[in-house]
This record gives structure tokens, sequence and C-alpha cells, in this order.
């Protein structure tokens, strides 16, 4: 400290000596062990003994060793300098707005950057290791408990604070605080109700509707049953008019299969004692599932054409294309639902309604 | 008094020391800072590479918040990367196409970031895994542990809407299994989407949200929250591997400036050079390629980042089982997955230095950490914790495996679906019986000596082996071994016929029953060769701490005449 008061000179006079009466100054940063030099045998602490302050090491003169060190340091930092100059001299010089030109770039840049880095590393690394003397300090590690005599102080004082504060002996002023909280912890959460429309049934609908045409995706043209003939294949289809409606497009995304004659099974029930068809709904052995899989919400895209089988690359449920898209694998737990399909005038192929059934993952309202 | 001979403080430097001492004081508590020792082992990193990974990732985070454009409003693409020009997609996609080929050292800065990301969460689940293993988060640690695994979870969040802000095909993929999910939450599930996406799914919300969420929400939580972490850590002291230097009453190491600083700040250059490798060489998360986001598409393999593998994995497992009641729909497929891997395994390690503390009754505090093989129960737990994560994981891709190993894809999963079941149990069972067997190896160190290869006749004619006693370092290690004290057995009675208060019920039976694994071990015997230190503690008695002086005693010579010295020279072969 002495010396730091000497070289204060300039600016003024020394820093002030502690006003006899004033608390001495008390370290404000979290450190260890203090106040332990000044009372460490009052505060609990008692068996143990601060030891006597330990010095580092000396350095007393330079081995050869470190000499050579101090130039592979050195060493590092220059190549790290030159390395940090070239990241420079290329965001510079190199232009990007190709892909060629990009990756080019990316390549010097991040090979300077990458230089740099590791210069520096090494370079401090070798530093700490071969030039600094080897030091190892020993600390006392104390309880953080403190000691009984001020936890019990602390109790008193917060007992007579409270006290002061009568919070406890006014039940009416008590009561009505909290009473006024309540409302105030539910403002931040009656404020989000904003955040969006509530869902009503939305999530039963799609913008499938009797007479909307069957657009192939990607060249938005509708398609006739002749016209998609080839058995064995599969396309996906949106909706006439929302062909760039997101929204829509999320509930309303269409498998097209067509079937051989005679392999698509209509799945069937009993209505009483009757065997009858159900989801009799297809027009030329062509069958329109909802391409929105029933777990989570993945666009179901792989078409296995000798089993009929589609899959769901998030989670591999698989659906039986020929039986009415029922689940044979994985955790989707319903069938896909099939869109009810039949011809315009002009023969294009249409939906006879929206689904029957909500599309896509399960929520707790469906039923 | 100056510090050194060498070095007396420039006057500029020493002249603001003082006058911010003059104002703030702090002169002794910072010397102490300075002077603050750190033990040294090669795993007290993994933390440091988790923090300038966060560094790294806000550096870089901030550069791209410059040019990325959160924002679903669609536009038609006509920028550099030709392959996508005049396509429809969300501003979002297109400022990360821009930030791509257009802003220079934009590529890079992405890529940086998605790689810190990644090392940000591996250095996060290694580093909670020493702690786990060595008991670091015992009293009285509990409470960084607890920040720890928090930081943990909302790394998680922050990754998968970080990843899912470019707005491309695959991790499109992935905000539509989170709608789905959240849609699979009973009563509220349905309200939960519609006011996360402002509406029917995708909308136009959920971009801006998310952004807002990934660089003001979680990464201000998690600032908050990683200087309290690193505040305990400092405030608590650093835990020692067990040495001779080590003991719950000392520590020993080398002090924070200028080693440690020089050290740590190596070590963050170090990390930031292995990112920028990474970002050079290691293309990462190529937007470009998958295209604009539309949920009508998909591509095979959608994988998501590693760290959410575990919650894929566990969606691919589940068999499809639903309820319908009530006009109501529980779906445990989307459920069970969603709820029960994660509260199994961030539920267990939140609550596991309370649970370990309830079973040992143990309430002490340690600075020596434990080394794994003499906590059988915990490690064994730990490793079955892992095997139970690793199988989710791999499950997350089994797809892909189902590619590679050409292994078809529904056995994958029927192997994942028992072996959830019993690749922990076989896990516990087998750790179990490794540490117990390394302990037995212990044993044998403290109580034989090593085995030097050297082989005596003697005088009888008879050959043996020269086993030569631990010295003082390698005793320290073998000894730091501590045995939670053995509680009253469940039903015990005392003289009076009085049952053991905490024995009785069944909480007090399960209690028993826990206590007792955990105390299980490998006695040493006190009177074993070459051990002059007693030791042999059974289980229930806290082992005397040890100071170097009483490990001093332990180099008194042995009058074994089949032990060697390590004083002595050694015997020769006769």
């Amino acid at each position: 400290m002495s010396d730091m008061e000497e070289v204060e000179g300039p600016e003024g006079p020394a820093a002030p000596h502690r006003v006899i009466g004033t608390p001495p100054p008390t370290p404000r940063l979290l450190g260890s062990g203090q106040g332990t030099e000044d009372g460490g045998a009052a505060d609990g602490h008692g068996a143990e003994v601060e030891p006597a302050e330990e010095r580092l090491p000396e350095v007393s003169d330079y081995p050869s060793h470190a000499s050579n060190a101090e130039k592979i340091v050195a060493w590092c930092f220059l190549i790290a300098f030159i390395a940090g100059c070239g990241f420079i001299a290329a965001y510079v010089g190199l232009e990007v707005g190709s892909v060629d030109a990009t990756l080019r770039s990316n390549l010097a840049l991040g090979f300077s950057l990458s230089v740099v880095m590791l210069g520096l590393g090494l370079g401090a690394l070798i530093w700490v290791r071969q030039l600094m003397p080897d030091a190892e300090l020993t600390e006392i590690r104390h309880a953080p408990r403190s000691p009984e005599k001020e936890r019990q102080a602390f109790a008193e004082y917060f007992a007579e604070g409270t006290g002061a504060s009568q919070f406890v002996k006014r039940p009416l002023v008590r009561r009505t605080l909290l009473l006024a909280t309540l409302p105030l912890a539910a403002i931040p959460i009656v404020v989000l109700r904003d955040l969006g429309p509530l869902p009503y049934t939305s999530l039963r609908h799609t913008v499938w509707a009797p007479g909307r045409r069957l657009l192939v995706y990607g060249t938005n043209q509708p398609i006739t049953s002749a016209e998609f003939s080839a058995p064995g294949g599969m396309i996906t289809i949106v909706p006439d008019g929302f062909t760039d409606d997101q929204d829509a497009l999320a509930k309303a995304a269409v498998l097209l299969i067509k079937f051989r004659p005679g392999e698509l099974q209509v799945p069937t029930r009993y209505d009483g004692s009757t065997l009858i068809g159900t989801m009799n709904w297809t027009v030329d052995n062509i069958v329109a599932y909802s391409k929105i899989c029933t777990h989570v919400g993945c666009p179901v895209a792989l078409y296995e054409q000798t089993t009929h089988h589609i899959l769901c690359p998030c989670h591999q449920s698989t659906f039986d294309a020929a039986t009415g898209a029922t689940v044979i694998f994985g955790p989707a737990p319903r069938p896909l639902p099939q869109l009810p399909l039949t011809v315009d005038a002009q023969g294009y192929l249409v939906s006879k309604s929206d689904f029957t059934q909500p599309v896509g993952p399960s929520f707790w309202e469906r039923g | 008094m100056t510090s050194s001979d060498d070095f007396k403080a420039p006057r500029w430097l020493a002249g603001t020391g003082g006058w911010l001492d003059d104002r703030f004081g702090g002169a002794r508590g910072i010397r102490q800072l300075l002077k603050k020792v750190f033990p040294d082992h090669w795993s007290f990193m993994l933390g440091e590479i988790a923090l300038y990974s966060f560094v790294i990732l806000l550096l870089t985070g901030t550069f791209l918040s410059f040019f990325f454009v959160p924002s679903a409003a669609e536009i038609v693409y006509h920028g550099s990367y030709t392959k996508l020009d005049g396509i429809r997609m969300s501003q979002a996609y297109a400022s990360t196409l821009n930030i791509s080929f257009d802003v220079r050292a934009g590529l890079l800065m992405r890529q940086i970031h998605h790689w810190s990301a990644d090392l940000f969460m591996a250095s996060i689940i290694v580093h909670l895994l020493r702690n786990f293993f060595t008991g670091a988060f015992r009293k009285p640690r509990e409470v960084t542990w607890l920040i720890g695994v928090v930081i943990f979870m909302l790394g998680l969040l922050e990754g998968l809407f970080g990843y899912s802000l470019p707005d491309d095909q695959l991790s499109g993929a992935g905000i539509r299994i989170l709608e789905g999910v959240l849609l699979g939450i009973p009563i509220v599930g349905t309200y939960a989407a519609f006011f996360l996406f402002g509406g029917q799914y995708p909308g136009t919300a959920i971009i801006p949200r998310m952004y807002i969420i990934h660089v003001l929400l979680i990464p201000g939580i998690l600032l908050a929250l990683i200087t309290a972490h690193l505040i305990f850590v400092f405030y608590q002291k650093h835990t020692a591997m067990p040495a001779i230097n080590q003991t719950d009453r000392i520590e020993t190491g080398q002090p924070f400036y200028p080693y440690f600083l020089a050290k740590t700040t190596a070590w963050f250059f170090f990390v930031f050079a292995a990112c920028a490798i990474l970002a050079t060489f290691a293309q990462i998360n190529p937007v470009w390629q998958y295209g604009p986001y539309t949920p009508i598409a998909i591509s095979s393999a959608s994988q998501p980042d590693f760290y959410m593998g575990f919650l894929e994995g566990a969606l691919r497992m589940m068999p499809a089982w639903e309820w319908n009641f009530l006009g109501h729909t529980i779906s445990f497929s989307v459920l069970i997955p969603f709820a029960v891997p994660a509260g199994i395994i961030f539920g267990g390690l939140l609550f596991w230095p309370f649970f370990e503390q309830w079973a040992t009754g143990d309430r002490s505090y340690h600075h020596v950490n434990d080394r794994p093989r003499n906590a059988p129960i915990r490690t064994a737990t730990g490793i079955a914790g892992v095997v139970f994560y690793g199988v989710l994981w791999a499950e997350g891709a089994n797809d892909v495996i189902a590619d590679k190993l050409q292994i078809p894809l529904y056995t994958v999963t029927w192997i994942a679906r028992v072996l959830i079941f019993v690749g922990p149990l076989v896990a516990f069972i087998v750790t179990r019986r490794i540490c117990l067997g390394l302990q037995r190896k212990d044993k044998e160190l403290l109580e034989h000596g090593l085995e030097t290869g050297i082989i005596r006749q003697l005088p009888d004619g008879e050959f043996v082996e020269i086993h030569r006693p631990m010295n003082e370092e390698e005793r320290a290690i073998l000894e730091a071994k501590k045995v939670p004290a053995l509680m009253p057995a469940p039903g015990s009675e005392d003289e009076h016929g009085v049952p053991a208060p905490k024995s009785r019920g069944a909480v007090g039976w399960a209690r028993g029953v826990a206590n007792r694994a955990f105390a299980e071990t490998v006695v040493v015997e006190a009177d074993g060769h070459g051990n002059g230190h007693g030791n042999g503690h059974a289980p229930g008695e806290e082992y005397a701490e040890l100071g170097p002086g009483e490990l001093s005693e332990s180099s008194v010579p042995h009058p074994d005449p089949l032990l060697w010295h390590p004083h002595e020279e050694p015997p020769e072969e006769s």
C-alpha cells in the first residue's frame, strides 16, 4: 500500500487514513476468508488459524529452456498477428455474392480466424506453462455457514424488524395487501390473452368443400382420373384457390394414390347387422388421404408402391393405403382421414365434401 | 512491500488503482480474489468450454441479428443464390440466404454460431456428468447444481428456437412437431398452440415470437443464471479431486492471477479456435439446400440437432396409445414421449442431490470429490441414466441406423423399445459390480501394495513377488474414500424397544433400504500388510480427516520382509 500512496502524490494528498471511530473498510467483493484475519478466532472457526501469507516463487534467472519458450511464445503471437492481418485482407479483398465466392471467402476468413485463435491460445498456454515459475498456494476452506452468534443476531433483528413493521400484529393490513397482489399476479397472464384467437372448431375444418378442384402440387393444374392412370403412383394435391396459402395447406394437403383394380379394399363396418362400406369415396381406384400425419403433423411423404405403405419420415408411423390408411406401425393413433372424391362436369377430380373428421394431430377437444 | 523484485507498477496503473480504491475501497478483497486458489484437474475445463461457447454465441449472435429479418412475410427471392431465384419464401429465410451469400463473413458467423451452440450443449452435458459422477453437487453446492440443470434445460429450448428461425424446410418440420406436441397436452394444449402461433399453424407470428425469445428472453435468463453459477463457484470455492494436499479443510492450487487467468484465457482462444476450424471446414445447417419451409413437403432422414435427439427418439419409440372418453382425447403417443423421458432425466437430475442426502443421512460439507468407484450406487444410477438417454438418442436416428446398418426399420424401433427398459437395469447392475471390483483393487493396493514384478526367492526356496507399498500421494488418493453412515436397520429397536424414528413406515423402510445400498463398500482391513495407517473403518464411521502430518506417518518403515520400502534401494533379484 505504501507504494500506492507514494505514486498518488501528484494527484493530491495520499488517501486519507481511517478516521478513528469509523468502521474499517470492508471488502465488497465476494472473496475468500473475509473477516477471518482480524477476528478468525472469535467467529466460530477458532480451531483454524489463517496461515501466514504465502508468496509466489521468485523468478530467479532465465534458464535456457525459458528463453527458448519465450521465442516460441513470441512466434505464436506473431503468427496470430499475421493471420489477423490476413483476415482483414481477406475481408477486404474477397467479395461474396455467389456460392463459389462465398466458399472461397469462408475458407480464407475461417482459416485466418482459426490461426489467430490458435496462435493466441498456444502462446498463452506456453507462456503460463514454461515462463511462469511453478506456484502452488494453499487456502483454507471456510465453512460457508455463519457463526451461531451471527445467525442468532440475524434472527433477532429480523424478528425485531417484523415486529416493528406490525405485519403480524395487524391482520387487516396483511390480508388486504395479499388480496391486492392477487389480481396483480394474474395480470401478466391475462394480458397474454390476445396472443392468439380461441380455437373454437377451427381444427375440425379444412378449406376442402363440395366441388373444389384437386390441383397437382407444383404445377397447380387440375387433374382428371384418366390423366392419373399409372397404377401405383402417388402425387401431392393442393386445393384450388389456396395453392399459396400456407395456413390452409398445413391442414388441406392431400395424397392422391392410384391402385390397380381390386387392390383397394374399402373399409367396412357393421351398421346394426348389415355390413356397409364406409368411406366409399374413391373414383376409378383413386383414393385421397390427408397428407398430415395424425401423430404430430408431419407431411407423410414416403410411399412404397409394392406394399402400399405410406411412411411418415419424422417418426415412422406407417399407414396401409390399401385399407383406408390404417396404422400398421409407429406412434400415430389413427388412420389418415380420407377426402371424399368425385368428378365435376369437366371430368376433373374434385372433393365431394370436407374431410369428415379432423385432420392432423390429436387435440383435447377432438373427441 | 513490492509483490515481485522485477516489477513495479507504472504510475498510471498504480494511480488508477489508488483512484479507484479511494472511491470504492476493495484493495484487500480484490487482492484476495487475485490470489484465489484454483485446484487443477483436466475435467474442470469442461464447464469453461460451456462458458466460452456461450460468449462466442453472444458475439456471433449479435452480428447475425444485424442482418437477420425475423419476419414470416412472403417475398420472391432474387438474391445471389440463383438456384432459388424466383421462389416465394419468408423474409426470415431470404435474410438467412443473404447472410450466407451476400454478407462478408456472414456464412462464417452463422456456422460458428451453430457449431458453438452444439458445443455449448455438448460441454454442458459432459460437465454435468463430471459433476454427477464425482459428487461435486453435494453440500454446499446443491444450488449451483440446480442452476446448472436449469441452464441445460433452457439451452435445449434456446437451441430449438435458434435453429428454427431460418424458416427452412428442415427446421420447419421441427416446429410442426412442436405444434403437434403442444396440441397433445390435455385441457390447455389447443389453447397453448393457438396462443404460441397466434392462431392456426403456421401463421406469421411464430417467427418474430421465437426471435425475441431466442435473442432476448432466454439469453437474458441464461446470462443471469451463468453469472450466479460462477459467483457460487467462486464464493464456495472449487471442489478438488482427491490428492495429498486436498482435504475438506484446505485446498491447493495455482492462484487466479496470473496463472489461472492466463490458462483460462488460453482456453477461451482454443474453444474459439475449435469453433472457427469447424465453421471453416465442416459445413453445418446448409439451409439453402433444404429450401424454404412449406407445411406440405418434407425430406427423409429429418433429424434435429443432437441435443433434441432424445426427445425425437422418445416420439419415435412410442406405440400408438390414445384414449377417447367423454368427448375428449388424450394422446399418450405424444404426451408420454414429451413428458416422461424429460421428466425422468431432468427431474432425476434436480432431485438427486436431495435424494442422496436423504438416503445417506449425510449433512456435512464436501469439498473433495468422490472417485466414481467409491460411490457405487450413484455411479450405477448415473450410468443407467446415460444408457436411458443414449437409447432415446439413438432411436432419434432410427431411420439412419436402419439405412446404414441394413437393419429393418421396425426392428430398430423394437430393439429400442426393449432396451429402454432392460438397458438401464443391466447398466446399473454391471456398473455397481465394476465399482465394487475397483474398490477391491484399491483395497489390495492399500493392504498389500503394488506388484513390482520383482520375484525374490526365500531361504526355503519359495518364490514370492515383492510388493511396493503405496507412497503418500497414491495413498492419499486411495484413502479419500468416504462411506455414508449406516442408519439403524428398518424396524430395529433401541434398548427400550422403541423403533428408530426414521425407520418407521414405508418411507422409513425405503430410506433404510436406500441407506444400506449407499453404505455398501469394500472395507480395508486395519491390519493390512504395509498399511501402517489404521483405516479399517467399518461402514458407518466417518473417516478421520487426513492432514499432512498424519500422512507422513505412513512412510514409517514396515517390518514385513517381503516389502520393498521406497526409501531403500530396490532389492536385487536373487
